[in-house]
């Protein structure tokens, strides 16, 4: 077990990356235009760091498996994003957002890069307006906040429930603008196969051409891999369908180490499951939990009526309700971060109480919100003494102009009206927090290959706060990634074109073929979706909302099983020259069988529970997390060794010198 | 429910295509359209058979991949909907559905029912953006206040998902609700009037070359988009080209 | 000029000037007309004046004819464009659910009321062309009424004319309206122009008809 150097740079905590930046080798301009750099996956991390890259003058290649750069799956990310701007004047900075965010992330992140994320968090709004990114303004023509869980000031921007849509679409506008000067080439319908190591060095990639199923060789200085998360290793998640690990798993096998992979982000208010057709799981925003009171029935009579469709939920008086989130959590009542919320969710359900068919269910209800807007609405319209329908018409009038679209979206999806009855909802897998372990300056454990965004473990610790992903992914693709980098490519201004056509590449090649041919001709009879709701069905069962030993380690033992399974009797229909979604479907798939155990690997070796990892043993009498800072306050990098199982645990030390750590609390 | 789909098949670009009918039995009404496909996929797979191509990615209605024409409309019958979130209970037992790729020139089938929307990336490409550096050293965002009506505005233009529902429900195959959707979204804010002239000319040209129909204001695109894109983007992009073309 | 109409929207643009014209000349056209209900006085004066005006007949008239044959050959142009884009019909088109038929229809229409106009200038204007510029007759200001009441006495003419006068409408029904968007009208008053176009395009071809009928029913 070796300790991992995350080449935090010295000094106090607000200096340091001013140092850094002070200190890092740089490449002249000159020089950027003989150097390539290939980046996979375009979404806000990717395509910010590629836009970025190609303007200060490298040539970039970028990579997609989508048809267009615009439609990576950060375009799906509603809330908002988090900026230490203090527009409010609510006693806002770099530190308290600092500080939020690693309490958020349950202690378990590194001080260093979360504070350069603060501090580059404001330049982020300044950049995105500049672009013409239309956030929400009030009528002053000033931008507008709101807040969002977990914290104690207003610091989130937004656009409406669509502000990763804009955000990406502005990195994509960036994007655009290089790509007419011909410094970015775009390859859409491409998906990394390999990543290709010359002399120890990251120098290319392997990618099929997901149209014409050619297999393609590029070559490039350093690969920056902006792939996003493994949420999909559930099957079922928030996650869009084609969302995979592929390409930082393959970097994985080829030397770069996978932390925490066992952080996983379970997000409370999501549309309950409807049926074994189900493909995925639609979020409904998180602010929903500013003016919905979750309950579900006290009694479970009354919740296997409701269930069967006897009782109407509206029917149930209140004093038949249990509103658990207010009961067990009175200080923080409905807005407990995600973490708590979802496990509380889940503890009712599996207690017998849940609201739906499937038993996994529980209300959203709007009803007292309903009464206190309409009240307040006829009070200020100089209504005297409103009737019990009016109230409760002008306090739907105000809900739907807050959050109107969510209604209707949830309307669309379960054919019920928010309006008349609780929403309901349940928890589903969202984000996942580990990734590639990167170093201070977001390099891997392979020389030149970097990791942003979503993709790499850092900066949430084991727990992220809502609208912090945004920021963390503009943070790295605008601000960090293409500084750090040039540090390292300074050496590299020498070295010429990476020819492609060393024994390096054709060894590369030939696995991805060897690879692709094996999963064409498994001549099984089950189809890959089989396989990866089996999958999903052991990793939401023994490695979800709370684990415990006896579960992971039989999850361990499943997934190594189905996976061999998998290879001898998987069918991929169709030929691998041409579009073949099945095919790429069975290679996603098949890492995410390698994922999952290391996955189950890394939560049965962590003892505690923190953040998104709940371990059942590891809880205080009241079931609330219980997290060992003796012995669990590292991030555990693991290193591929032939089996996921057989990965060895490096540590890297987590410093804490500017926070104290403590227990979070929500009561 | 029991359904008769007619789909449409073909192999590559270059192939000839043709529609062949296949039958599905226990679609459920809380299934998403492209649910069904998988499991009409599925029975295909079992079969050994070829599975249906067609684009999706995020199904929730906002990465915009999904692009089926449905009983001759974009996105099926259901109104403000991308296909990912048409439910089949918006069908009846017995139905016939008749499901073909977005048809146009600029949006060559790749196959089955997928096709290629470049041309959309390549006109964004042409001046789609505003020029700036991305070093984070602009002015602080509250420099300038933007009219909250205009900044909304700009905003309700900016939700365009990019599907191409427009230019499958436009008669010729038009696709100026898009590119007037993303000239609006920069003509709208102060930051964006800078480059407008050169923007909406270079925007148009792009579009006219991409072998798009011209607009003969049907006001199909409208109704069909996904996100409800309004015309009156069409009438600002044709003010904003038409006084770009006379200041040069 | 050449290049700008390279473009889409110059050529709509372009167009839909051309259209507006139209729209005004039909207005004036309609005017005039609309006298004859009235017996021959003002009718014959008003006609009398557009017919030997020199302003009239050697520059508003040629500006006309213009006007007329770039708008079907534009129309025609940009129908074949259009076409073009689309080279792979498809199978089911439910252009109902979000389009008018008229909207749909404008070539058809179109072609229509072209092919009255060819019925029109046969009736009236090469008569009248001939009349004053070849055959060069004496100048006879009263001679317009007894010649538009004449012409209404076929019934099968006057049939012809109701029904293309119903074309007329339906192309004008969306037409009309969309030279508004075409010159980039802001919409803020989008349903005053929408109401105010629709009724123009129903209340003159309806007025043209009642002129028609009027005539023909008054001589039977």
């Amino acid at each position: 077990m070796s300790v991992l150097d995350s080449k935090i740079p010295e000094g106090p905590l607000a200096e340091k990356w001013t140092n850094h930046k002070n200190n890092i080798n740089l490449v002249n301009p000159a020089n950027k235009r003989n150097i390539d750099i290939i980046v996979i996956g375009t979404g806000l991390a990717g395509g910010s760091a590629a836009a970025t890259l190609a303007e200060l003058g490298y040539n970039v290649k970028t990579f997609c498996y989508q048809d267009s750069p615009r439609r990576a799956h950060s375009i799906a990310a509603q809330g908002g994003i988090n900026a230490s701007k203090n527009y409010q004047g609510d006693g806002d900075s770099d530190y308290r957002l600092f500080y939020d965010t690693v309490k958020g992330g349950d202690y378990r992140s590194r001080e260093g890069n979360v504070y350069r994320l603060a501090e580059v968090s404001g330049n982020i709004i300044d950049q995105c307006v500049a672009q013409g990114v239309p956030f929400a303004r009030e009528y002053g023509g000033y931008l507008d906040n709101r807040s969002f869980g977990g914290v104690l000031v207003s610091r989130t921007f937004y656009a409406k429930g669509q502000t990763g849509q804009q955000l990406l679409l502005g990195a994509y506008a960036a994007m655009n603008r290089q790509i007419n000067r011909g410094k970015i080439k775009a390859y859409n319908r491409h998906e990394m196969m390999d990543v290709v190591l010359v002399g120890g060095k990251a120098r290319g990639i392997i990618a099929r051409n997901m149209v014409t199923g050619e297999i393609e060789r590029h070559s490039g200085h350093a690969v920056v891999l902006a792939s996003g998360g493994y949420g999909n290793v559930f099957y079922l998640s928030t996650n869009a369908m084609g969302s995979n690990v592929m390409a930082a798993w393959r970097a994985h096998r080829r030397g770069a180490y996978f932390a925490n992979p066992c952080y996983t982000q379970i997000h409370p208010t999501c549309i309950p499951v409807s049926g074994d057709h189900q493909s995925k799981l639609t979020l409904m925003s998180e602010s929903l939990r500013n003016d919905g009171r979750i309950w579900v029935p006290k009694k479970k009579e009354d919740a296997e009526k409701i269930s069967k469709g006897e009782l109407k939920p509206t029917q149930l008086k209140e004093e038949d309700r249990d509103y658990y989130l207010e009961r067990r959590y009175p200080a923080f009542g409905n807005l407990v971060p995600r973490d708590v919320a979802s496990r509380a969710a889940k503890e009712r359900c599996d207690a017998g109480f849940g609201v739906n068919k499937t038993g996994q269910a529980v209300f959203l209800d709007f009803g007292s919100a309903f009464e206190r807007y309409g009240k307040e609405k006829a009070y200020t319209s100089g209504h005297k003494d409103p009737s019990k329908e009016e109230i409760l018409k002008l306090g739907k009038e105000v809900v739907e102009a807050k959050y109107g679209n969510l209604f209707q979206m949830y309307e669309k999806i379960t054919a019920q009206n928010p309006y008349e009855t609780p929403m309901m909802i349940y928890p589903a897998v969202h984000y996942t927090m580990g990734g590639l372990w990167v170093d201070y300056n977001l390099q891997t454990t392979i020389p030149g290959c970097y990791s942003a965004g979503e993709a790499n473990f850092s900066d949430h610790g084991a727990n992220r706060l809502g609208a912090s992903a945004l920021m963390q992914g503009l943070a790295d693709g605008y601000f960090v990634l293409p500084y750090t980098i040039g540090d390292y490519l300074s050496k590299d201004i020498r070295t010429g074109a990476i020819p492609t056509d060393s024994p390096e590449f054709d060894a590369a090649e030939k696995d991805v073929t060897d690879r692709i041919n094996k999963l064409m001709n498994a001549g099984g009879n089950h189809s890959v979706d089989t396989y990866h709701k089996k999958l999903g069905k052991i990793m939401w069962d023994k490695c979800g909302m709370s684990r415990n030993a006896e579960g992971l380690k039989e999850a361990i033992k499943e997934i190594a099983e189905l996976r061999e399974d998998f290879w001898k009797n998987v069918k991929v229909p169709g030929t691998a020259d041409s579009k073949n979604a099945e095919l790429e479907k069975a290679g996603r798939v098949a890492d995410f069988l390698e994922l999952g155990e290391l996955f189950a690997k890394d939560a049965l070796h962590r003892e505690e529970s923190c953040g998104g990892h709940f371990r059942e043993e590891y809880q205080t009498e009241e079931g609330e997390a219980l997290r060992d800072d003796e012995n669990f306050k590292y991030v555990a990098a693991w290193e591929f060794a032939g089996n996921p199982s057989d990965a060895i645990l490096h540590k890297e030390d987590l410093v804490f010198k500017n926070i104290e750590l403590k227990t979070r609390s929500y009561k | 429910m029991k359904l008769t789909l007619k789909i449409w098949r073909q192999k590559n670009a270059e192939a000839k295509g043709k529609f062949v009918d296949y039958q599905i039995d226990g679609v459920d009404g809380d299934m998403s359209f492209l649910e069904m496909l998988d499991v009409l996929n599925e029975q295909l797979v079992a079969k050994g058979e070829d599975t249906v191509e067609f684009d999706h990615d995020c199904r929730e209605g906002i990465c915009g991949s999904c692009s089926l024409q449905i009983n001759g409309e974009p996105h099926g019958p259901e109104k403000l909907v991308a296909t990912c979130q048409l439910h089949m209970r918006s069908f009846k037992d017995g139905d016939t559905i008749v499901i073909e790729p977005f048809r146009a020139k600029a949006f060559p089938v790749i196959k089955d029912l997928v096709v290629d929307r470049s041309s959309f990336d390549r006109i964004q490409q042409s001046w789609g953006y505003i020029s700036v550096n991305t070093s984070g050293n602009t002015i602080d965002a509250n420099t300038i206040p933007v009219e909250k009506e205009k900044a909304d505005a700009s905003f309700n233009a900016a939700t365009c998902i990019g599907c191409g529902a427009c230019v499958a429900a436009c008669k010729n195959a038009s696709a100026m609700l898009f590119t007037s959707a993303k000239v609006s979204q920069y003509a709208l804010l102060p930051q964006g009037r800078v480059e407008a002239t050169e923007r909406v000319k270079a925007m148009v040209r792009q579009m006219d070359e991409e072998g798009f129909g011209n607009c003969t204001n049907t006001g199909a695109c409208e109704i069909e988009c996904p996100k409800g894109i309004s015309l009156e983007n069409i009438a600002r992009m044709n003010r904003e080209f038409l006084s770009a073309t006379t200041k040069s | 000029m050449g290049g700008f109409l390279k473009s889409s929207i110059a050529r709509k643009f372009a167009m839909a000037l051309s259209e507006l014209f139209l729209v005004f000349f039909l207005l004036q056209h309609f005017t005039i007309n609309f006298t004859s209900v009235f017996g021959p006085g003002l009718f014959n004066q008003w006609s009398h004046f557009m017919g030997t005006n020199f302003f009239v007949q050697f520059l508003l008239q040629p500006v006309l004819i213009l006007g007329v044959v770039f708008h079907f050959i534009m129309g025609f142009v940009l129908e074949y464009n259009n076409r073009q884009a689309r080279p792979v019909k498809y199978k089911k088109f439910n252009g109902s659910a979000n389009t008018t038929w008229m909207s749909r229809n404008m070539i058809w229409t179109g072609l229509v009321v072209l092919a009255f106009l060819g019925l029109h200038f046969y009736d009236f204007w090469f008569p009248e062309i001939a009349h004053k510029y070849m055959e060069v007759n004496p100048d006879d200001p009263s001679r317009y009424y007894p010649e538009l009441v004449a012409k209404f006495q076929d019934p099968w003419r006057v049939i012809l004319y109701v029904i293309s006068f119903v074309f007329l409408s339906l192309h004008l029904l969306h037409g009309f309206s969309s030279s508004f968007q075409s010159v980039g009208w802001h919409s803020k008053n989008k349903e005053g122009i929408r109401k105010s176009t629709v009724a123009f395009s129903i209340i003159i071809p309806l007025g043209f008809i009642f002129i028609a009928l009027f005539h023909y029913i008054n001589n039977v």
